[in-house]
């Protein structure tokens, strides 16, 4: 258990030795090796040291309660031998990016532990420092604005953040009870979060510090003052609090210097040898964008309602430079009341909304999702409370050439560019609708015809990837020749050619070429599995839409 | 009655078989009583003897004793579990020595000691040393446990230094994979899963699904329940983290286009056959073999309809059906362009027959050449019968029977028409035969046989001649009568064979549908072993002028690959498949049974198991 303990925290994983039979005296029973290299490392370890002391106050504890000498009991647990995780953090990471690489595990696993019950499991300290981390780190990516993803899916919330350039994603569980699994070894994940909750800790001071932010993180002054007088009513522990209003997400954090405007500053430009300015104004752009979604929700007031999720909306939409309230009963942290008519969004999750006020959107939580992935304010028609949402996309796929694309991603990519697709077809959609009676048949065949081109469409497309890959046996049609057709014949005898060059090719090379081409047909077929589907769905919905409303009229 | 006995603390059963029980003080044998009792003087005495009851034995000294009556009562006492002692009263009533009631009186008489009245100079000294301590600062008082962990700046001095080579040596871990569409609260409908599809997600194992969940849609995020195997996922996450080995591994980042060899095109290569331009039918199974006159004019075919077919090649006209009685296995016409001859294998013979086709002079010296015969003086004994045609079927144009004493399986001819070679089907020596048709003489060539024979050929220009077994083919000097090579052949069942018109080169198509191509100058292992085909090669056959070679197999194409050979011994033949043919109908699992190539004209004849002989130009 302490090896495994010690493998764990100083990251020693095992190896796959290159003869794996000779290794392991013949036989081929799945073994796992280590280097010896590695356990003499893991042997140097000062904490090695540590841990048998620790082993023998455990002993020395356990002898005392036999003997029931409460008083050596009292002295030993005074005494309780500790040890710090430091240098094998500095160890293992030697640079802070080293670190910061490492970051998506340590996020979960810290979000997960800060969501468990404050009983059994494992210890309450644990927990609690894992849920200040956490909500440190929260205010770090507030303050800097670093949030870029967000999805919402079926297994949790996940996030991605660009801190100094790295990339970090994380996932927050939905804020549900856990039902404890029994064959997951508790101590194995405990160990990891001591490491992590370490690493953490450090990343998080040194995150603090590169935005000159003090750290421990302090609530800003005039803030402070605000919620003074909720706090001293409702909240009993001032230790609690602490934490609670930081949790609340709300408020900005004190800084070691006045902030200035050096966010004004502009980035002098260093011409690089050899870049274009094409390459250039590609840069200078793609910095401008950025900078555009950091202020994606400046301005706006947003306020939720009880039934919504308040921490992951509170963080992003604060991380993207709006303001946030929620019902004062709800949390601490509270700016704003319902009532406030400087409210431009409400986020809601119910059917309906009994008493509206004008001058403000209802909308459902999705919207923000969604447009914080667009990076634009996506029309809000679609998010209204009880209407059917629109899918919600991963931002995490960035489709190549040759994938599915799901036809909102392309709506969307239009929409980023500037075009507006939607509206159009809505209208259209609306037009058709309108004179549906009038020549109900002439639409069927219109239908049926664009069906049919598109199937055509579809055909050729595989046609061509098929004729790319020059794997699949295209038949010789000996009779039909066309004489016509030149590019046709030429296409022909060039794929013959290839055929024939194939035939030639080296055993292990033609295994290879064959497993390559398998697995590019497997995703041409995946592909159009997932249109033919969508295909589908969308006659399906058309069908009801038509017979509903035929409906409705008679 | 004071018997001492001194034998000590021992058990007494050893003095059992001993008249004495052991020694007084004086050193002398005590003997034990004199007893004679039996079980009756036993019972009699336990009758009579009112104190039998009290009486015990003494072991020490054997002899009874009697209890008096204060003794029997001590006894009865301990069984009871009583004091030993009569008098001894277990219950007196207890005296509080020490009571919780302050007495004026002092328990005992002894009067206060001084030092119960002045303070202790030994607590004294140790609490000035306590004292004297903690003014110097020896003593602390007990830090208040503070278990917060303190961070600071950790890499406030990042040195070059402290990266080891081990983190060189580090594999970083893997990040978990990002989450796809499908991963979505509220996918596009096109990532759900159909019912069969989820069917058979629940039917897999869980380490096969490519997806660790069913994708699900809600309506609103508010209908979204807790995933219940967030922990499992973390969990295992960090098993993967600590147990897994880790591996550089070269992802293959190969563009599939540049595995393709380079090849000169085909079109360079020109001319071979493309299109398939003829078609004889007639023949109504099987075709098995194929033959056609030096000319280049007429073709040859015998099938396992028992007729042997003549065409003209340009005009697919059949110009002469001649049955034979018999499925035909092989047909050879004869090379030699001033003699019209070809041999046919029918069951145990080989036919020579004269076709009658093309320039009257050539058939009718031909003819002649055969009745110049003159019969030796003496009969030579021969392992085979000559016997001349009958009328009838001299009218049909068969001249010479050749009959062999087993089912003759192929037959060739030398290239100067005058000898040709038959295999037989059968196990022993006897399986190759060569035959001089000008003195109708037959002889055996081999001494043992070296497995089953499956074709023979003789060498275009040297003396040579080729012997195919099942894997291996024997090259053999006919003028030296000795083996000059074996080839090995790579293969599992060699089926026919093909030389080069050059000499030089020997290729060999086997049932495993491979093709190797011998190269003689460089090793007798195959230069090339061509797998084109999908299924068994039924023949080979080499152009006589082009660089041409094909192969036809079972699975119904012929595949023409373009075979140069350079004059310079340093530069390798040049082996590069130039075009596929197909056109023949697979009848019974057969495709393609023998190919033929032109004399002259880049073409190729093919005969197949579906009863046509095709041609293409």
């Amino acid at each position: 258990a302490v090896t495994r303990r010690l493998c764990i925290l100083k990251g020693i994983y095992p190896h796959e030795p290159k003869h794996k039979k000779k290794v392991n005296k013949g036989s081929t029973a799945p073994r796992t090796f280590y280097l010896l290299k590695d356990i003499k490392f893991l042997l140097h370890e000062p904490i090695v040291n540590k841990f048998r002391e620790y082993k023998v106050f455990v002993r020395k504890l356990r002898k005392a309660y036999g003997k029931s000498e409460w008083s050596t009991v009292d002295r030993l647990r005074d005494n309780k031998p500790t040890y710090k995780l430091d240098h094998i953090v500095k160890e293992r990471y030697p640079t802070f990016i080293d670190a910061l690489r490492d970051l998506d595990d340590a996020l979960s696993m810290c979000f997960l532990f800060s969501t468990f019950p404050r009983t059994g499991k494992c210890h309450v300290q644990t927990i609690q420092l894992c849920r200040r981390l956490a909500v440190e780190f929260l205010n770090y990516v507030i303050a800097s604005r670093s949030l870029r993803k967000v999805f919402l899916s079926i297994k949790g919330i996940y996030y991605q953040a660009e801190v100094l350039g790295q990339p970090v994603t994380w996932i927050t569980p939905y804020a549900f009870a856990h039902d404890h699994p029994t064959d997951v070894d508790y101590r194995v994940m405990a160990t990891f979060t001591e490491f992590y909750t370490t690493l953490l800790g450090f990343v998080n001071f040194r995150l603090y510090h590169s935005l000159n932010l003090l750290y421990p993180p302090k609530i800003d002054g005039q803030a402070d003052v605000e919620l003074k007088p909720a706090e001293g009513k409702d909240y009993a522990m001032d230790s609690e609090s602490y934490l609670e209003k930081l949790s609340a997400l709300s408020a900005s954090l004190a800084r070691v210097v006045a902030p200035t405007h050096e966010d004004e500053v502009e980035i002098d430009e260093f011409p690089v040898e050899g870049e274009t300015a094409e390459q250039m104004d590609a840069k200078k752009k793609e910095l401008e964008d950025l900078e555009k979604h950091k202020r994606l929700f400046e301005g706006l007031r947003f306020f939720l309602n009880r039934e919504v999720p308040r921490e992951p909306l509170a963080f992003i939409i604060r991380c993207f430079g709006g303001q946030v309230s929620w019902d004062k009963s709800l949390c601490i942290g509270a700016t704003y009341d319902v009532s406030d008519p400087s409210i431009t969004h409400q986020i809601v999750d119910r059917p309906r909304v009994e008493q509206q006020v004008v001058g403000r959107y209802y909308l459902q939580p999705q919207w923000v999702f969604d447009s914080v992935n667009a990076k634009l304010c996506l029309p809000v028609a679609d998010y209204f409370p009880g209407v059917l949402l629109p899918p919600h996309l991963s931002p995490f796929v960035t489709e190549q050439e040759g994938d599915y694309v799901p036809p909102e991603k392309l709506k969307l990519l239009a929409m980023q560019r500037g075009e507006n697709p939607d509206e159009e077809s809505e209208e259209e959609e609306e037009e058709e609708e309108e004179d549906e009676d009038d020549n109900e048949k002439e639409e069927e065949e219109e239908e049926d015809e664009s069906e049919k081109e598109e199937e055509m469409k579809l055909k050729k497309m595989e046609e061509q990837k098929t004729q790319n890959n020059k794997a699949l046996p295209v038949k010789v049609t000996a009779g039909k020749l066309r004489l016509e057709d030149r590019q046709r014949l030429e296409q022909e005898q060039q794929s013959e050619e290839k055929r024939l060059a194939i035939m030639m090719m080296k055993k292990r090379e033609k295994y290879l070429y064959k497993k390559i081409m398998f697995g590019k047909k497997r995703k041409v077929r995946e592909a159009n599995k997932l249109a033919a589907k969508r295909k589908a769905h969308d006659t399906a919905v058309k069908e009801e839409k038509k017979k509903s409303k035929k409906a409705r009229r008679a | 009655q004071d018997i001492r006995n001194t034998v000590g603390n021992i058990p007494m059963e050893w003095y059992q078989d001993f008249p004495h029980i052991g020694y007084n003080l004086e050193g002398k044998k005590i003997y034990k009583p004199i007893r004679n009792k039996d079980e009756l003087d036993m019972f009699l005495e336990k009758m009579e003897n009112p104190d039998y009851w009290r009486t015990v034995q003494d072991k020490m000294t054997g002899a009874d004793i009697k209890l008096t009556d204060e003794q029997v009562d001590l006894v009865h006492r301990l069984q009871k579990g009583q004091f030993g002692d009569v008098h001894f009263n277990p219950y007196e009533p207890a005296v509080d020595f020490f009571t919780h009631e302050v007495m004026i009186h002092p328990v005992t008489n002894r009067p206060a000691d001084k030092r119960s009245f002045i303070p202790s100079l030994i607590e004294k000294e140790k609490v000035s040393k306590l004292v004297h301590a903690i003014k110097m600062g020896w003593i602390k008082p007990r830090k208040p446990k503070d278990d917060t962990p303190t961070y600071y700046d950790l890499w406030a001095h990042e040195d070059p230094n402290s990266i080891l080579g081990r983190h060189k040596m580090h594999v970083p871990a893997p990040k978990m994979k990002l989450p796809g569409h499908e991963e979505s609260y509220n996918p596009p409908p096109e990532y759900l899963l159909s019912e069969e599809e989820k069917l058979a997600w629940e039917q897999q194992e869980p380490a096969e699904r490519k997806l660790n969940f069913v994708p699900q849609q809600y309506r609103c995020l508010r209908a979204v329940p807790a995933y219940s195997r967030f922990i499992h996922e973390r969990f295992e996450r960090c098993l993967d983290l600590y147990l897994c080995p880790r591996q550089r591994k070269m992802r293959v980042n190969v563009d599939p286009e540049d595995l393709i060899p380079k090849l000169p095109k085909p079109r360079d290569l020109q001319p071979f056959p493309t299109t398939q331009a003829l078609v004889y039918r007639g023949h109504t199974s099987l075709v098995r073999c194929l033959s056609i006159s030096p000319s280049g004019q007429w073709l040859v075919s015998g099938s396992d309809d028992c007729t042997v077919r003549f065409w003209e090649v340009c005009t697919a006209r059949c110009m002469k059906t001649l049955p034979v009685g018999g499925v035909v296995k092989s047909i050879a016409w004869n090379p030699n362009p001033t003699i019209c001859l070809v041999a046919i294998c029918v069951e145990q013979s080989v036919l020579l027959v004269n076709p009658y086709l093309g320039d009257k002079l050539l058939y009718g010296a031909t003819d002649q050449l055969l009745e110049s015969y003159v019969a030796p003086e003496e009969e030579r004994v021969q392992p085979v019968q000559w016997v001349t045609a009958t009328v009838e079927e001299h009218s049909r144009g068969i001249r010479l029977v050749v009959q062999h004493s087993k089912a003759v399986k192929q037959v060739t001819w030398h290239g100067k028409g005058d000898y040709f070679a038959s295999v037989v089907s059968d196990n022993s020596n006897m399986q190759v035969l060569i035959h001089q048709t000008s003195k109708r003489w037959s002889q055996n060539p081999f001494r043992k046989s070296k497995g089953l024979v499956q074709c023979v050929l003789f060498h275009p220009i040297r003396p040579y001649f080729f012997v195919a077994t099942q894997r291996y083919v024997r090259i053999y000097n006919l003028l030296k009568q000795e083996l000059t090579k074996k080839l090995m052949t790579n293969c599992k069942w060699v089926s026919s064979m093909a030389i080069h018109p050059g000499g030089d080169n020997v290729i060999c198509g086997s049932y495993d549908s491979k093709l190797a191509w011998f190269d003689l100058d460089l090793s007798t292992r195959p230069y090339q072993l061509l797998r084109h085909h999908k299924k068994a090669l039924r023949s080979v056959a080499f152009h006589k002028h082009y660089p041409l070679f094909a192969s036809g197999s079972d699975d119904g194409t012929i595949i023409v690959c373009h075979g140069m050979v350079y004059n310079d011994l340093l530069q390798n033949p040049l082996l590069v498949p130039v075009k596929v043919l197909k056109g023949h109908v697979m009848t019974l699992d057969l495709g393609v049974l023998d190919v033929l190539f032109h004399p002259t004209q880049p073409w190729v004849f093919s005969s197949g198991a579906d009863g046509t002989v095709r041609l293409y130009t």
